[in-house]
């Protein structure tokens, strides 16, 4: 539609004066048009790759076919390091929602001594870079001559996920009508009742929210990974190691089935918290 | 009627952990980064030396690097800064019913692999994708030039990969602004201009800060951007803790990651300052 009004303009071309006044009615669209192109051209690159017909490398186009999608385990060690990275990213995810949500209680609804260096501790980790973080995490593991592998990536990612969860679930509290919890204490819920009932409730969005952040930023880590996987291989290290030699498609249908999937979660977690909003 | 003991207990497990698995890691960092080999031990064996000089030597061999990283890393945040506001913008004031449908689509690209969404940009900009060939055909470029193994090419990556750092924090505080507040500026004859810099820009400031910072510390300290769409020229301080590690040169990778934190925390402290603000998370 607003590529026709162009060229209606431009074909007219009365004055710059009315093709101005169309970009300046109309900025903000293209504006955003662009930046969802610049955003989506390596998603939809990935996608489309995803049914090339080639062989060991996916550089250039070769044909269109749908076996990558029919057989996604069909390149060597691709799923074993997929069912790597969802093992680690269940695991922290579990660890990192439950820490991090008790700290985000203690924080968002208590004032006690030390609480401003409880909010420094908890964004540290976040203002230390994934790369010290890594080394440091590993320096540890050493000292302790722990070697490398499945638990020292685990543990490395809940440090980096835990501060996340803290933030998202904090705000969600901070939200909160405090009326509701002193409605239910009139009602005679005792403490733990209107917990139960009234305000774990009203937080679990958050929490789930918190979740979903945890695992994906888990899933996705390559650098704090690389230094405390030793050799286990997460999906990140697969890329990694093949973008040398060249990266089968089958990563391409495994990223592109990951990203619908991941869509498809949002799109009903929106949609579940609209009706409810509306119920 | 709270007991005074219960924030304590709700903190006590995840204190306890990021203790041991944060702040006494940063710790034996430190130790490590003023060991030296043992002369005759295995190739992974130091011991305590207080050697400070580990830290000039790691800085003198490697001051481009660090050159490189902050430059590259206040471009990418510039440039993540420059598409993100009026994207923010736009979803907050302008979207309307399609506020929510947008708002996914902006996060959305990040369920992507970041590598592969990395190694795609570095195929679509190299030799054999779309972009240079038609460039080279039509004369534009010339043989000789490429888009990619170079410092635009990995300053762009990061603004692109770290782009939802910035959006989000943005969004976030744009959309809590109240569009009274501008309606009203307009109203003491305020043109577009003067609105947005004394009303929407200050009140969207902790969004900017929040955003800046989020996108600056992981690009600072990247490296999978520089190796993967730059050249030999281009690589960042991440990459020789990287390549140190591997050897492994464990005091040189400590020692390297101690500058690279206290560079950033000083840039982001003087920031804060600068800014003014104290809602950074």
């Amino acid at each position: 539609m607003t590529s026709q009004n162009r060229e209606s303009i431009v074909s007219k071309r009365p004055l710059g004066a009315s093709i101005s006044r169309w970009f300046g009615k109309n900025l903000i669209r293209v504006y955003m048009a662009l930046a969802f192109t610049y955003l989506f051209i390596p998603v939809v690159y990935t996608f489309v790759f995803s049914f090339n017909d080639s062989g060991k490398s996916n550089i250039t186009w070769q044909g269109f076919t749908f076996d990558k999608w029919l057989y996604p385990c069909g390149a060597p060690r691709v799923c074993e390091a997929l069912g790597n990275s969802i093992k680690i990213g269940l695991l922290s995810t579990i660890f990192s929602t439950i820490l991090g949500t008790l700290i985000a209680f203690a924080i968002g609804r208590y004032a006690f001594r030390g609480r401003s260096a409880s909010n420094l501790l908890i964004f540290l980790p976040m203002a230390t870079p994934e790369i010290v973080l890594g080394a440091s995490i590993l320096s540890l593991f050493l000292v302790l001559q722990i070697s490398p592998g499945f638990w020292p990536t685990v543990i490395a990612h809940v440090v980096f996920c835990v501060s996340f969860v803290v933030v998202t679930v904090k705000a969600r509290i901070a939200s909160l009508d405090p009326r509701l919890e002193q409605a239910a204490m009139d009602l005679y819920a005792n403490e733990f009742q209107t917990f139960r009932r009234v305000t774990l409730p009203l937080v679990a969005p958050g929490i789930a929210a918190a979740a979903l952040l945890a695992f994906s930023l888990s899933f996705d880590d390559f650098i704090i990974t690389n230094f405390n996987s030793g050799n286990v291989t997460t999906f990140p290290k697969f890329i990694y190691g093949a973008a040398a030699r060249g990266i089968p498609a089958q990563a391409n249908v495994i990223a592109s089935a990951v990203f619908f999937l991941a869509l498809a979660l949002v799109i009903v977690g929106q949609v579940v918290s609209r009706k409810r909003k509306v119920s | 009627m709270k007991k005074i003991s219960t924030p304590y207990l709700l903190l006590l497990p995840g204190f306890a952990f990021l203790l041991t698995f944060f702040v006494f890691p940063i710790v034996s960092l430190a130790q490590v980064s003023t060991a030296t080999p043992v002369s005759g031990g295995d190739i992974d064996d130091f011991e305590q030396t207080f050697r400070f000089r580990n830290y000039l030597e790691a800085f003198l061999d490697s001051r481009e690097h660090f050159g490189r990283s902050i430059i590259y890393a206040l471009l990418a945040t510039l440039i993540a800064l420059l598409i993100s506001y009026p994207l923010a913008y736009a979803l907050a004031f302008k979207s309307g019913k399609y506020k929510n449908v947008l708002l996914v689509l902006v996060v959305a690209p990040f369920f992507t692999s970041f590598l592969l969404r990395t190694v795609a940009w570095k195929q679509i900009l190299g030799e054999e994708g779309f972009v240079v060939p038609p460039l080279r055909a039509l004369g534009l470029i010339s043989e000789s030039t490429t888009l990619t193994s170079t410092a635009g090419a990995v300053i762009l990556g990061m603004a692109y990969n770290f782009l939802p750092f910035m959006t989000l924090p943005l969004y976030a505080s744009i959309d809590r602004i109240d569009p009274r507040t501008l309606e009203a500026s307009g109203d003491l004859y305020a043109n577009g201009f003067t609105t947005f810099r004394k009303v929407t820009l200050p009140l969207s400031m902790p969004g900017v800060v929040a955003g800046t910072l989020l996108t600056f510390i992981p690009a600072a300290g990247d490296y999978v951007n520089a190796e993967l769409l730059g050249g030999p020229n281009n690589t960042m301080i991440g990459n020789v803790i990287q390549s140190r590690f591997l050897i492994p040169d464990y005091p040189t990778t400590s020692a390297l990651s101690f500058m690279l934190m206290a560079a950033i925390l000083i840039i982001v402290v003087v920031y804060i300052r600068k800014a003014g603000t104290d809602e950074v998370v």
